[in-house]
C-alpha cells in the first residue's frame, strides 16, 4: 500500500474486469470453437440419482499461484498453455469472469475457496480457516470416511486447510509433499532446505507445523511407498508441483478419494521477479493439469465419473498499475489481480461452452455441495447454476 | 493518538530537515486523517536522505495542502476519513515508525474489506495533487536505455515483442563498440546537463568504464552488502516467534551502517541501495531482478534524465532433482533465462519512464548486447515498423533523440 504509487487515472475496476472477461471469451470461442453458454441453459446434465452421486469424484486444482491473461489466454500468452487450450478447454464449461473479492494471499485465498467465505485469517500463520471447509461439509453430511477427502498442498502454511473447528476429525487429510521430502532427506544442504521450505510470498519464513497433516510413516501404509522409493522418485522430478502431482496420482490409485483438492504453487516463483521462471511455472502447471486429467481417464475408480475444476486462486498485478511491479506480485487489488477464470470438465458438465456471467471464487463450495449432495450452510457464495 | 493531537515535540526523533519541515507545517498535518497521514510521514521522515526531485515533491505537496480551504480539505480527505481504523492502530507510534503503521494498516484494510476504498481514495488524491502541482519543464528529453542479453551467443525466439509496437525495430544493428557508444552518448548528456542524480548507470554485473558524473549502482559492487543482509535474515528467522511481518519491520529498521553501506560518501545513494535490497523481492538473489527493480525505483524516486540499465546473467534456478543430487555446488548462470527476464525488464523500464513528466517527448532504446537487434522509441520514430538499415548504436541513439 503505497500512497504515491496508486496515483493514476484508471478506468473502473468493473470495466477492466469486463474487458478481461470479453478477451478470454473471444479467444476461447475462436480458438476452441466453443458455444456461448447463455444459449444452452436448460436441463441439467448432472445425473442426480443418489447411486451416481456416491460414485462421483471431484478433483479441484488451483492453478497457482496466479497467472495473468497476457501470459495465458491473450494471444501472446497462448503458447504457454497448449494443454489447456488444445486438450482441456474443448471438453470444458469455461467461465470467463471469476472474481475474488477477498484478501489476495495464497493461503487465505485458497482457504476462502475451500470454505465459500472470504476468510480474513493471517495469510502467513498456520491457523485453520474460521469457517467450515468443503471437506467437513462433505464428510459430515455424507458420512464419508477420512480416506475420501484429501488435500495435496505446496507449502507448510497450508497444513491447517483441511478442517476448521466445525468438524474436528471430519476434515481432509493434508499432504505436504515438500514437507515430506524435507523430513525424508533431513540433514542435506542449505540450498535444498531453501527450496523445500520456500513459500514464494515470504521466502525466508516457515510457520510451525501443527495439525492433521500426513506423516512420513504414512507413506508406506497409505501410499505403499518406502521412504527410499519416495526420495528416488523425487530425484526424477524438476519441481515441487511435479512432486504434488505424483502424490496425487498415487492417492487416486490407492485411496481413490471422492474429493481431491490439489493446490499448485510453482507459478508463484514470480515473486522472485524472474519472468522466465514465472513462464516456466505456467507451462509446467499447464502440463500437470493435463497429466492429472489423463490420469483420471485411466484410473478405473475415476474414469467416466470425475468432474475436474481448474481455477487460479487469483491473478497478478497488471503492468499498467503503478502501485505494483507487474507480474511479480498480487498486492494492488486491481482488476487484473482479482479477476480470473475457471474451467469445469468431465462428469456432469457441458463440453465446449463459454459462460460470461460473473461468478465469485466463494461460489465453488456451494456448487460442489449441489453436485455432491451436501449442504454448505455457512458458505456465503451461491451455487453456479450453469454447473447444476 | 490521533493527528489533531500532534505537537512539535513529537517530531524530536526526526532528522533535522524533516523535523523542521514537520514543525513548520504542523497545523495542516493536524487536519489530516489517520488513515492518510502516516503515509505522508513515511515520506517526510526520510526527507534528509531523499533525492532532489522527491524533496521538491514533498515541499509541493505541503504547499498544496496549506492552500486548501476547510471545504477542500473535507472533499480531498473525506474518503480517507470514512475508512474505519481500529483503536489498536491509533495506539501505534505512527509518528516515529510510520512504516510499521502502514504495514498494519494495510493488513487491517485487507481484512476489513476496505482496501478497494483506500485504493480509490488514494487514486483520487493523486489525481488532485498532480493537477495542482506546478509543471516544471525538464531541460532535455528524457532517455532510457536497456542493454539486455549479455553473454547470450544466439537466441532465435522473438525479442522486444512488448516494445516493438511503440517504436521501430532495427534488425541490422552494427554491434561493434555498442556499449561504449551508448555510454559515450550518456556522458555527453551528463556533461551538458550536470544535474545531481540526473544521469544514472545501473549494471546487473560489474560496471563498465564510465564517466564519474554518472550515478552508478551495480549488483557486483553490492555483493558484500547482499551477503550481510542474507546472513541477517537467516539469523532473524531462526529467532523463536519470528513472523514475516516482524521480519519486514526489522528489515525496515536497518540502517546503512548495519550492512556496511555507511562507508560510501553519498548517504542518499547509500540509503537508496539499502532499500533496494531490504524492500525489493528477489533483488538479493537474482541480478536481473535487481537491475529491473533498481530501474523502477530510480525512475520513481530520482526521475533521472538519463537511465542506462545493463542486465547481466543471473544465477540459474536449479531444479529439484539437481538439488537433491548435488546440493552444494556453485550455481551456474542462466543466460537465456536472464535474456527473457531482461526483455521484460526493459519493457517495465519503458513503462516506468512513461509515467514521468515529459513522457510524450521521451526516448527509449533497447539493445540485445553484442547482436544486431534493437528497438528505438522516440517522438519522430515510426511505431510498429521494422528497419534493416545498418546503423551503429551511436546513430540509433541520435535517431531516438531526434
Amino acid at each position: 500500500m503505497d500512497r504515491n504509487r496508486s496515483f493514476r487515472d484508471v478506468v473502473s475496476a468493473r470495466e477492466v474486469a469486463n474487458r478481461l472477461s470479453c478477451s478470454r471469451r473471444d479467444f476461447v470461442r475462436t480458438a476452441a470453437g466453443l458455444t456461448l453458454g447463455s444459449a444452452l441453459m436448460g436441463a441439467s446434465p448432472f445425473v442426480r440419482a443418489e447411486a451416481a452421486r456416491r460414485k462421483r469424484k471431484v478433483i479441484v486444482i488451483t492453478f497457482g499461484g496466479g497467472a495473468r491473461d497476457q501470459e495465458t489466454f491473450a494471444p501472446e500468452g497462448q503458447e504457454n498453455i497448449p494443454h489447456l487450450l488444445q486438450e482441456l478447454i474443448p471438453q470444458s464449461s469455461f467461465f470467463t469472469q471469476v472474481t475474488n473479492r477477498g484478501i489476495l494471499g495464497h493461503y487465505v485465498a485458497t482457504a476462502s475457496l475451500a470454505t465459500g467465505v472470504y476468510e480474513t485469517l493471517n495469510n502467513f500463520s498456520a491457523v485453520p480457516p474460521d469457517h467450515p471447509t468443503v471437506f467437513e461439509y462433505f464428510r459430515k453430511d455424507l458420512r464419508r470416511p477420512a480416506s475420501d477427502a484429501w488435500v495435496v498442498a505446496p507449502s507448510n502454511g497450508f497444513n491447517r486447510i483441511g478442517e476448521s473447528s466445525y468438524g474436528r476429525g471430519m476434515g481432509a487429510t493434508v499432504v505436504l509433499p515438500k514437507r515430506l521430502l524435507s523430513v525424508a532427506t533431513s540433514g542435506t544442504t542449505t540450498d535444498y532446505e531453501h527450496l523445500l521450505h520456500d513459500n514464494y510470498e515470504t521466502p525466508l519464513y516457515t510457520p510451525q507445523l501443527e495439525g492433521s497433516e500426513f506423516e512420513l510413516q504414512q507413506l508406506e501404509t497409505i501410499l505403499q511407498l518406502s521412504v527410499d522409493d519416495f526420495i528416488k522418485h523425487a530425484r526424477t522430478l524438476s519441481s515441487p508441483d511435479e512432486l504434488s502431482v505424483y502424490i496425487a496420482k498415487r492417492l487416486m490409485r490407492l485411496q481413490a478419494p471422492s474429493l481431491l483438492w490439489i493446490t499448485m504453487h510453482d507459478i508463484d516463483i514470480a515473486h522472485s521477479g524472474a519472468y522466465s521462471l514465472y513462464i516456466e511455472g505456467i507451462r509446467r502447471t499447464d502440463r500437470l493439469c493435463a497429466e492429472l486429467w489423463n490420469a483420471a481417464q485411466v484410473e478405473p475408480e475415476y474414469a467416466g465419473n470425475t468432474t475436474l475444476m481448474i481455477l487460479p486462486d487469483f491473478g497478478r498485478d497488471a503492468d499498467e498499475d503503478s502501485g505494483g511491479n507487474g507480474f511479480q506480485h498480487h498486492r494492488t487489488g486491481d482488476a487484473a489481480s482479482r479477476t480470473t477464470w475457471m474451467m469445469a470438465l468431465g462428469a456432469g458438465t457441458r463440453a465446449g461452452v463459454v459462460y460470461d456471467q460473473p461468478v465469485q471464487s466463494i461460489d465453488i463450495v456451494p456448487s460442489l455441495g449441489a453436485m455432491l449432495g451436501f449442504s454448505p450452510a455457512q458458505s456465503q457464495g451461491k451455487a453456479i447454476r450453469e454447473l447444476l | 493518538m490521533v493527528p489533531r493531537d500532534l505537537s512539535a515535540e513529537q517530531f524530536a526523533g526526526y532528522p533535522p530537515q524533516a523535523r523542521k519541515l514537520a514543525v513548520a507545517n504542523l497545523a495542516v498535518l493536524q487536519k489530516l486523517p489517520l488513515s492518510f497521514l502516516p503515509g505522508f510521514l513515511h515520506e517526510l521522515i526520510d526527507y534528509d536522505y531523499k533525492f532532489p526531485v522527491e524533496r521538491a515533491a514533498i515541499e509541493n505537496e505541503l504547499t498544496t495542502l496549506n492552500s486548501l480551504s476547510p471545504a477542500q480539505i473535507d472533499a480531498w480527505f473525506g474518503p480517507f476519513a470514512a475508512l474505519s481504523l481500529s483503536p489498536k492502530l491509533e495506539q501505534l507510534d505512527w509518528i516515529n515508525q510510520p512504516a510499521e503503521f502502514l504495514e498494519q494498516e494495510s493488513a487491517h484494510l485487507w481484512t476489513t474489506g476496505q482496501q478497494d476504498a483506500f485504493r480509490a481514495a488514494a487514486t483520487a488524491y493523486g489525481s488532485r495533487l498532480r493537477a495542482a502541482a506546478p509543471v516544471t519543464p525538464i531541460p532535455i528529453r528524457r532517455l532510457g536505455i536497456a542493454v539486455i542479453g549479455r553473454g547470450v551467443e544466439s537466441y532465435d525466439a522473438p525479442l522486444f515483442r512488448n516494445l516493438r509496437k511503440h517504436g521501430t525495430w532495427f534488425t541490422q544493428v552494427k554491434s561493434e563498440n555498442g556499449l561504449e557508444l551508448l555510454l559515450r552518448g550518456v556522458e555527453a548528456r551528463a556533461l551538458a546537463h550536470p544535474l545531481p542524480y540526473g544521469h544514472w548507470y545501473v549494471d546487473g554485473g560489474q560496471l563498465a568504464d564510465h564517466n564519474q558524473l554518472l550515478t552508478c549502482v551495480s549488483y557486483s559492487a553490492l555483493e558484500p552488502v547482499r551477503s550481510a543482509l542474507l546472513a541477517f535474515m537467516q539469523r532473524q528467522i531462526q529467532r523463536p516467534g519470528m513472523g514475516p511481518e516482524e521480519l519486514r519491520s526489522n528489515l525496515a529498521r536497518l540502517s546503512p551502517g548495519d550492512l556496511g553501506l555507511d562507508k560510501t560518501e553519498d548517504d542518499v545513494l547509500g540509503r537508496f541501495q539499502l532499500k533496494l535490497l531490504t524492500e525489493g523481492s528477489g533483488t538479493q538473489i537474482f541480478s536481473t531482478t535487481f537491475a529491473q527493480w533498481t530501474a523502477r525505483e530510480a525512475l520513481r524516486r530520482a526521475q533521472p534524465l538519463t537511465l542506462v540499465v545493463r542486465f547481466a546473467p543471473r544465477q540459474r534456478q536449479r531444479p529439484m532433482n539437481e538439488l537433491l543430487s548435488n546440493g552444494g555446488a556453485n550455481p551456474e548462470l542462466d543466460f537465456v533465462g536472464s535474456l527473457i527476464d531482461a526483455d521484460m525488464g526493459a519493457y517495465y523500464q519503458w513503462i516506468n519512464q512513461e509515467r514521468l513528466p515529459g513522457a510524450e517527448q521521451s526516448s527509449f532504446l533497447a539493445w540485445f548486447e553484442g547482436h544486431n537487434q534493437a528497438v528505438a522509441i522516440g517522438p519522430t520514430l515510426p511505431r510498429g515498423t521494422e528497419s534493416n538499415s545498418p546503423f551503429d548504436l551511436g546513430k540509433l541513439l541520435s535517431l531516438a533523440l531526434s
